[in-house]
């Protein structure tokens, strides 16, 4: 019996049962954009940027289970174009400094902003104003950096079984929240082994005291861009 | 190069609006390329020539962001002026690190920086009339006028900007691959 496989941009893909596109790509080392995935979390497909077209209609990569003779486009000039603006979106929402971030050269927004060749933020700039909770004496949370893709809240829900961040609000209201009475870190059992300090993809959760460490030219990043890094995890590979 | 064949030089401004020279220095740092680049162009204002307006210019190359009424004018006198006008540089991208204070209120934060913060003994609020005024919030410079190309990084190597202006003169679509494209 031959193994089930979808045409990827063209190409055979085979997957087993029970994968999605995300998943099946990335075994075979193709690259997907994301941001709200992470493959120990369960996706939820709330970012878009992984949205590719399967049998014509649009649908995110990372929620949609792989199907035999499936027809996927994913590398084309028009999505990426559509994720390029949806990347732009999240930018101008967001202060997005990233000469002053900690995370800059390891940060996964920017790193796709390079994948797809972002040079411009295009629209008007919101600069909204979030305070910083430096109150915790491990961990610093930046707020202006946040990209809602909730993978603390669901790391400290499913993982530390400690429930201590969420979203509130609705729609460009929407914001991160701690749980506790004063909304500080400091007031909840957050810890620096908690899996939820170290899942942020962008610059909100920073351990403290370890800014900069690594020099430019020998970030993650700066190595290689994000499309060649298929299938690799922070901390799973060594710097220069 | 064959006289036949020598091509009019292209006119280049260059500005630094709210920016640091930072720009302004990775272009320097083209180093003996800066002679390939000036066998192609000729400078018109420039902090490199000290010309104070803008004539018909081919290029512009706009560092900093818009943060007072001058920046706005200079701004739109290269609009004006330059057939193709790149922002260059995470302050005029984006408003890099003068719209750090964005979310301040401008009359608090000069009444902290003149009358108030510590050492200031009979501070006044500078008010003459030469001086510009400061805008409310600092804006990256494609929300004032229209940009034709962006080079981001702070700064943008030399390697960068270099790959770009090249790529412009010779008739490329400019384009900054890795890993050339950083925005730090």
């Amino acid at each position: 019996m031959n193994a089930a496989s979808l045409l990827l941009d063209g190409l055979p893909l085979p997957f087993s049962p029970g994968q999605t596109i995300m998943e099946a790509a990335t075994v075979a080392g193709i690259f997907i954009p994301h941001l709200c995935h992470h493959p120990e979390f369960k996706p939820q497909g709330s970012c878009k940027l992984c949205t590719v077209k399967a049998n014509g209609r649009y649908v995110s990569a990372c929620t949609m289970p792989a199907k035999d003779g499936m027809e996927v486009e994913n590398n084309s000039p028009d999505l990426n174009d559509k994720r390029r603006t949806l990347l732009q979106m999240l930018f101008v929402e967001g202060n997005h400094f990233c000469p002053s971030c900690e995370k800059s050269g390891n940060c996964l927004l920017q790193a796709l902003a390079y994948e797809l060749e972002m040079l411009t933020p295009h629209f008007t700039q919101f600069y909204p104003d979030r305070p910083v909770d430096a109150s915790h004496p491990d961990v610093l949370l930046d707020f202006n950096r946040c990209v809602l893709c909730e993978l603390c809240v669901r790391a400290s829900r499913d993982v530390d079984r400690k429930n201590v961040f969420a979203l509130s609000g609705r729609g460009i209201g929407k914001h991160l929240i701690v749980n506790a009475e004063s909304g500080r870190l400091a007031d909840t059992g957050f810890s620096l082994s908690d899996k939820a300090a170290h899942v942020c993809p962008v610059g909100v959760i920073l351990e403290k005291r370890q800014g900069f460490k690594e020099p430019i030219g020998c970030r993650r990043y700066d190595l290689q861009p994000i499309g060649m890094q298929v299938g690799q995890r922070p901390g799973s590979e060594e710097g220069c | 190069m064959n006289p036949a064949i020598e091509q009019r030089k292209l006119r280049l401004a260059t500005t630094s609006l709210a920016g640091c020279f930072g720009c302004h220095m990775s272009l320097l740092d083209i180093d003996e390329r800066l002679f390939d680049l000036l066998d192609r162009i000729e400078l018109d204002r420039s902090p490199l020539t000290d010309i104070k307006h803008c004539g018909p210019c081919d290029i512009g190359l706009i560092e900093g962001a818009v943060c007072n009424a001058e920046n706005v004018h200079v701004l739109r006198e290269f609009r004006q002026q330059c057939k193709v006008l790149i922002a260059i540089g995470a302050c005029a991208v984006n408003g890099g690190l003068p719209a750090q204070r964005n979310h301040l209120d401008l009359g608090q934060c000069l009444q902290e920086v003149y009358l108030t913060g510590p050492g200031i003994v009979c501070g006044q609020i500078p008010n003459d009339p030469e001086l510009p005024l400061p805008l409310n919030q600092v804006h990256p410079v494609h929300e004032i006028v229209r940009i034709d190309y962006f080079i981001p990084g702070c700064p943008p190597s030399g390697d960068a900007i270099w790959k770009f202006l090249s790529d412009l003169l010779d008739g490329r679509t400019p384009r900054l691959g890795h890993p050339l494209l950083h925005f730090d």
